[in-house]
């Protein structure tokens, strides 16, 4: 009977049909970007649901900002140009600093990429799910953005991109599961692997017996895996336990605040994962 | 009774489209069996048959074939449903006609086929133009001399069984 009523709705059945060849094809099928249709597809719609959402908010937030929340804004003022002033000393600092590494590094011939090129982006959406630590950035493949390219903050390594579509792309967060970076101990220089937990912490696996690691260290990112640039702040060593001489559990602290990301900056200067890859497409 | 036939008529469909193709060069067949089949049933049993032949027959040649899975079955899933259409809303039952469906679904179906590959950028096909109407006109013939042969042998054979009776008086 059920099977009688379907058949007489065959523009039901035909559609049916072909939503489910299409998405048989897609399930198949990458995109330019390396990415399959599908998930590029969905991600492409859902990502100007979020950033319809995303400006709204801002909007609202904005309007707030500028017509009713206005009472701080003379003792805000005052504090930005305190924090600008100290800013300002400090980059004299760093900028001497700078200029005394810059030496040695040339001494050294250590260096080989001066400078990277960004793009800032602004983070317009959350996870779709909570198994998958990623977000959504207001920047895509119009914007020069490519899969494995690195995110970064001031604070630090935020992520790299996974899915990008036109106009937005998807970033996997250094704290999810599937996640890692090479990583360095900046003060003994011990190399290992950081690895996301699904939660708000790190940690760094595949370390040396030998390795001089102590809690308060910092990580920086080794750019082994040709995604992150090196030297990069990724957190900093919580805990270190031990089971013997070998390392058993190493947690690390994120520098960057996952929770409250806002905007971040693409590395768009090409890695040696890119250049890999375009070697082999070609 | 109607679905084990559309399924027996896309086996042997199939199954003698993959057996010319080992005697031709390059591989290549002007006629496209399955596609023939499909058109047939569609023409004969209305829209949902035709759309679930071309479904089942198009998957199986996917799958048999090194493309993507999906393609061939949207092609002919919608070739199969639009014949469906005509068969039911059309007299179709001369051989001008039947040559017209036959033609113009096997172009429809080049067009979605090559189109969707093309669009997905898995393969490119050149200037298929010429194939494309040599393989019609191939399924066009074939397709108007099954009809022909459908309906006219039960007739023949029923009128040379009655001669032979007519001899033995």
């Amino acid at each position: 009977m059920a099977l009688l009523d379907i058949r007489q709705r065959s523009g039901y059945l035909f559609l049916a049909v072909i939503l489910g060849h299409i998405l048989l094809i897609s399930a198949q099928v990458n995109s330019r970007t390396g990415v399959p249709v599908l998930e590029q597809v969905t991600f492409g719609i859902f990502s100007e649901i979020q950033r319809a959402v995303s400006s709204g908010l801002n909007g609202v937030r904005r309007m707030w900002g500028g017509y009713v929340d206005l009472r701080q804004v003379k003792t805000e003022n005052d504090d930005l140009k305190k924090q600008l002033a100290d800013a300002q000393v400090a980059l004299q600092a760093q900028r001497a600093l700078a200029d005394r590494a810059h030496g040695l590094e040339k001494l050294l011939e250590l260096r080989d990429r001066v400078t990277l090129q960004t793009t800032a982006a602004e983070v317009i959406g959350g996870p779709a799910t909570l198994d998958f630590r990623t977000v959504t950035i207001d920047k895509g493949t119009r914007d020069g953005l490519r899969p494995d390219m690195a995110i970064i903050s001031p604070a630090g390594v935020v992520g790299r991109v996974v899915v990008p579509s036109a106009r937005s792309a998807k970033v996997q967060l250094l704290v999810d599961r599937n996640a890692a970076a090479g990583a360095l101990i900046e003060r003994s220089r011990a190399q290992g692997v950081v690895v996301g937990a699904g939660e708000d912490r790190l940690r760094l696996e595949n370390v040396s017996e030998s390795a001089d690691i102590v809690a308060g260290d910092t990580v920086v990112t080794s750019g082994i895996e040709g995604i992150y640039p090196k030297g990069f702040v990724i957190g900093t060593i919580e805990s270190v336990e031990k089971n013997g001489p070998a390392y058993k559990r190493i947690t690390v602290k994120p520098a960057v605040d996952f929770s409250s990301l806002e905007e971040v900056l693409v590395v768009t200067t090409p890695t040696p994962a890119h250049e890999a890859d375009q070697g082999v497409s070609e | 009774m109607k679905a084990a036939g559309a399924i027996l008529a896309v086996a042997v469909a199939l199954a003698v489209q993959t057996t010319l193709a080992r005697f031709l060069v390059r591989g290549s067949v002007a006629v496209d069996l399955v596609l023939v089949a499909v058109v047939y049933v569609a023409l004969t049993a209305g829209p949902v048959t035709g759309m679930l032949t071309g479904t089942f027959a198009g998957l199986v040649q996917d799958a048999l074939s090194s493309g993507v899975i999906g393609i061939g079955g949207l092609a002919k899933t919608i070739v199969g449903f639009l014949a469906g259409i005509i068969g039911t809303q059309f007299i179709v039952a001369q051989p001008l006609p039947r040559f017209v469906v036959f033609f113009s679904t096997t172009i429809l179906h080049a067009v979605i086929f090559m189109g969707l590959y093309v669009l997905l950028d898995v393969r490119h096909f050149g200037t298929p133009y010429a194939a494309a109407l040599g393989q019609a006109v191939g399924n066009a013939v074939v397709g108007v001399v099954a009809f022909q042969l459908v309906e006219l042998l039960p007739g023949a054979m029923e009128r040379r069984r009655a001669s032979r009776t007519r001899l033995r008086r």
